[in-house]
């Protein structure tokens, strides 16, 4: 039983990777963030439950609240993109590419 | 156990399921929808792990406000009716096989470490009032009181840094 919640933890972190990899429109990519957030905290409480320790549910309390604070500035930063390019598109926001 | 192994086969087979059409679908507001399915999934599996309080924070926190906000966020940011942005850019294929590579090397490893360990069936841990919210605050407040100050501080800079970054200039 520890290892199915494990192995769908390990499941949601890599479609969350390939999201963050290959979607183009920034708010898509903060949700892919989100889900690698939440196969974390799974992780976390299994590991808790697994040694009875309640250390695991205090850190995935702080995860979610990081996750909170991430989103909020997230979000800040992509409407500024979107006041000043009038377009989300993370291909072409490329000015800093070599 | 066969009612709790039946139930978390159903909802991770709906969390999957969901969590892959957030990140194929080619309509923000339904990838949208599709999140909120998959966190509603988690707030699930929190319960059966036995953590009750903080699977009312996922749902309070994650569904309730970031996803509201990020709804939001679509909402100011949409692009203009008529034009069909496609949503996959053109280096999908590296994701896929990154992706693929990192669930293997995980599975692999979790099984091979961890296959055979059973979760205890007693999941309560009855250290303070016989519940584990009451344990879980009282370890907050009590040995993780310094991290949790930190949270506080953490959220403050991140509430005033959104609104001056979103500000209008005037």
């Amino acid at each position: 039983m520890l290892n199915q919640f494990l192995l769908l933890a390990a499941i949601l972190f890599s479609i969350g990777v390939y999201g963050v990899i290959a979607r183009r429109n920034t708010v898509m990519v903060l949700m892919s963030i989100e889900l690698i957030l939440n196969a974390v905290n799974i992780n976390l409480l299994t590991f808790g439950a697994a040694n009875a320790d309640v250390a695991g549910a205090v850190f995935a309390l702080f995860v979610i609240a990081v996750a909170a604070a991430e989103v909020g500035v997230g979000l800040a930063m992509v409407l500024i993109i979107y006041r000043n390019r009038q377009s989300v598109d993370l291909d072409e926001v490329d000015s800093m590419r070599g | 156990m066969v009612a709790q192994n039946i139930f978390f086969y159903v909802i991770a087979a709906g969390m999957v399921g969901a969590a892959v059409a957030v990140v194929t679908t080619r309509n923000v507001v339904r990838a949208a929808l599709y999140l909120i399915a998959v966190f509603a999934g988690v707030a699930a599996q929190f319960i059966l792990l036995a953590a009750e309080f903080v699977a009312v924070t996922q749902v309070l926190i994650y569904i309730g406000a970031i996803m509201v906000l990020m709804l939001f966020g679509i909402m100011l940011t949409r692009a203009r009716i008529g034009r069909d942005v496609d949503m996959t850019n053109d280096h999908w294929w590296v994701g896929v096989g990154t992706a693929l590579l990192l669930a293997a090397v995980m599975a692999y490893s979790l099984i091979d470490r961890w296959g055979d360990d059973p979760l205890p069936t007693e999941r309560q841990i009855n250290a303070v009032a016989g519940s584990n919210t009451a344990t879980v605050s009282d370890s907050i407040f009590s040995q993780y009181l310094i991290p949790f100050e930190i949270v506080s501080v953490l959220l403050l800079a991140a509430l005033v840094g959104a609104i001056v970054i979103a500000r209008k200039d005037r």
